[in-house]
């Protein structure tokens, strides 16, 4: 899920350090629910932290709160670099 | 020097109207009587040099989060000129009641409305003059991104700040009065709080994030987290190995000194069921209580730490690729105090085929009981030196039969769950919490042996002694009969007759299994290991540890299974199969150190 534009990432495309700002989530419906309930939401920031080996998840930071979730997940939501 | 106290909710631009303000001459410095480090700078302002306070954004001036009581405490103890307070225009109704609170203080103020440009756009129009009069206090539009209004607002700063009087006691003792209400329910609180509620210690979030550094790394991550284990398993062994043979004697004492005497008169058959049955099956199997508890304290803090989580991490991608993922993992860590909870601990996985394969695969984990089993086993059988490393290796082998087992059932278990899991702050966990895992095992411990343990001796006791008039643990014995009955089975793989009956009872709770011994063999304490050893050899007991490893799920843990997987066919095929791998490592090393080692 690649994009050109740089105001349309993916979450899986941020560096680690790298901060960004939610702008989409394209989840199914029970998905969206869980990802709301950790904080992904629309216009917070996120934070990728690090990546795991072997193409293992990905540690992310919302505000005070840290999620590990896999590049599937990730995948799914699209953030603009800050 | 006047000081100027910026104060707004958090994302209003407050920061980024200071930077405006301030340029690069920011320091972040330490304020007596606040818990944090706060961006200070001074400024020009009319002339005269001004020091200008970045406070953290709060919602709320009479609020008791970690920011609003920083704020309050930075207001009542560090003297303030005057409070610059941003609002977000866009946002000014919800954020109208701060301007409010802050007014109430009696301190000078100023209002800047920030983001008037955007405010501008969404048609929210602000009679700045009506606003002004109404408040008592200056308003001005600015947008700190843009830069927009700033003359004008450091122009009204300047003017406020000089028209400021000097704070005089009366004021002080206003703002006081304000704010001692709150003071008051905070000190009720943390009052409350150290009386009655215990909280772990949750590490700052530089350490947490240094630590993190180190436990999450690429390639040290996974080999510190197994050291980790490994440290812990040797520390249970080191302590835990004294006590348990303290135990031991003490058990054997109490026998000598007081029950043998007052039982002395008993007829034979009564004597033999309540001392060689119930109570050296009983002793033998409390004398490891030291030990379980050790291990499950142990497990607690690292599970408290927050340490299970980061293993979930690291080792998601290699569950992955098993069909799994990094919570399975976690459940079978836990799997290796009790398999029971660590069944039903998969109900947070939402996608049937990934809990049925993680139900299949956590069984296998070696519990504490079965730890329980090898360390008498092992220690009766090993040079000191060696069993640590032998229980060990029966750990490793356990990892095996899940990653064959999960290797070989992933096509039928296919998930495609997602996996989004918090990862909590490091934590030190608290002594009480500690302490109340081990209390709570110990407790199970004393269920299980009044419902499984007792009961399972007496049957042994029995087997081993009837019919009457046979010589106890014989051939001519039940116990002897069901030997020669499972005899084709079990002799392929080393296990004889008597071991077969206690491999039977351990079906019912693995416990059982070392009372089973006692009883088996009419002995206790170091006699029991003496004669156990002399009955086998290593090989012998390596096969039957591994078949006693892997064969079935206690009677608990196939109940719990048949509940969590609502299926009968399902749990058939979580006892059966088992059975087979069993069954299959057992032949397989004890055929293979025949053929090979000639044992």
């Amino acid at each position: 899920m690649k994009s050109n534009n740089p105001n349309n990432h993916s979450l899986s495309d941020l560096d680690p350090g790298q901060e960004a700002v939610i702008s989409a989530v394209h989840a199914n419906e029970a998905l969206h629910y869980r990802l709301a309930a950790l904080g992904f939401r629309i216009g917070q920031r996120i934070q990728l932290m690090r990546r795991g080996r072997w193409a293992g998840p990905l540690h992310v930071r919302l505000g005070a709160t840290d999620v590990m979730l896999r590049q599937a997940e990730a995948d799914l939501i699209i953030v603009s670099a800050k | 020097m006047k000081r100027i106290a910026l104060l707004g909710m958090p994302n209003t631009g407050k920061s980024t109207l200071f930077n405006r303000l301030t340029g690069s001459s920011a320091r972040v410095a330490n304020w007596a009587g606040v818990t944090v480090d706060l961006a200070s700078a001074k400024i020009l302002l009319g002339g005269h040099i001004a020091e200008m306070v970045d406070l953290p954004g709060i919602y709320d001036l009479h609020g008791f989060s970690d920011d609003e009581k920083v704020v309050r405490h930075l207001l009542e103890n560090h003297p303030i000129d005057l409070l610059a307070i941003v609002v977000n225009a866009t946002q000014i109704e919800r954020q109208l009641p701060l301007v409010l609170e802050a007014r109430s203080l009696g301190l000078p103020a100023v209002l800047l409305l920030n983001m008037a440009d955007e405010a501008r756009r969404d048609g929210v129009q602000v009679d700045t003059e009506r606003l002004a009069a109404r408040l008592g206090m200056p308003v001005v539009l600015i947008s700190a991104k843009y830069g927009i209004g700033q003359p004008e607002a450091v122009r009204v700063l300047a003017q406020s700040l000089a028209d400021a009087i000097e704070i005089g006691p009366a004021r002080r003792a206003a703002l006081h009065a304000a704010l001692s209400s709150d003071d008051s329910i905070e000190r009720e609180t943390a009052a409350l709080m150290a009386e009655a509620v215990a909280i772990p210690v949750q590490l700052p979030e530089q350490v947490s994030d240094r630590i993190d550094r180190l436990a999450l790394h690429p390639w040290l991550g996974l080999p510190l987290f197994f050291a980790a284990m490994l440290l812990v398993f040797q520390s249970v062994f080191w302590l835990g190995a004294p006590l348990q043979q303290g135990m031991t004697a003490v058990f054997d004492q109490l026998r000598q000194v007081a029950l043998e005497p007052l039982a002395g008169h008993l007829p034979d058959f009564v004597h033999g069921l309540l001392l060689d049955g119930v109570y050296a099956g009983f002793a033998t199997v409390a004398a490891f209580v030291p030990l379980i508890v050790l291990f499950f304290l142990f497990m607690a803090l690292v599970e408290d730490s927050g340490y299970m989580a980061r293993a979930a991490f690291l080792t998601d991608a290699l569950m992955a690729k098993l069909g799994l993922d990094g919570r399975s993992f976690v459940m079978v860590l836990m799997g290796f105090g009790c398999n029971v909870p660590a069944v039903m601990g998969t109900r947070m996985m939402r996608e049937r085929p990934l809990r049925l394969l993680s139900i299949l695969i956590i069984p296998l984990s070696l519990c504490s009981a079965r730890l329980q089993v090898f360390l008498f086993i092992v220690s009766a059988m090993f040079q000191p030196a060696l069993a640590p490393w032998v229980i060990f290796g029966f750990y490793l082998v356990s990892f095996a039969t899940m990653i064959v087992t999960a290797l070989l059932f992933r096509k039928r278990f296919r998930n495609c769950e997602p996996f989004v899991v918090e990862l909590p702050p490091w934590r030190v966990p608290t002594l009480g919490q500690v302490w109340m895992r081990g209390w709570l095992e110990v407790r199970h411990f004393l269920v299980r042996a009044t419902r499984f343990i007792v009961l399972g001796v007496i049957a042994i006791w029995l087997l081993t002694n009837l019919p009457l008039g046979a010589v106890p643990g014989s051939a001519e014995t039940l116990a002897g009969q069901l030997g020669r009955l499972f005899a084709p089975i079990l002799a392929p793989i080393g296990i004889d007759a008597k071991l077969t009956v206690a491999l039977l009872f351990g079906f019912v709770a693995k416990e059982v299994m070392i009372g089973a011994f006692a009883v088996i063999y009419g002995l206790s304490g170091e006699a029991l290991a003496q004669e156990f050893a002399r009955n086998m050899n290593s090989v012998q007991a390596i096969s039957f540890m591994l078949f006693t490893l892997i064969y079935t799920p206690c009677i608990s843990a196939i109940a719990t299974i048949r509940i969590e997987s609502k299926s009968a066919a399902f749990t058939a095929l979580a006892v059966i199969w088992p059975l087979a791998l069993a069954w299959l490592t057992s032949f397989i090393f004890y055929q293979g150190m025949r053929l090979f080692a000639g044992v």
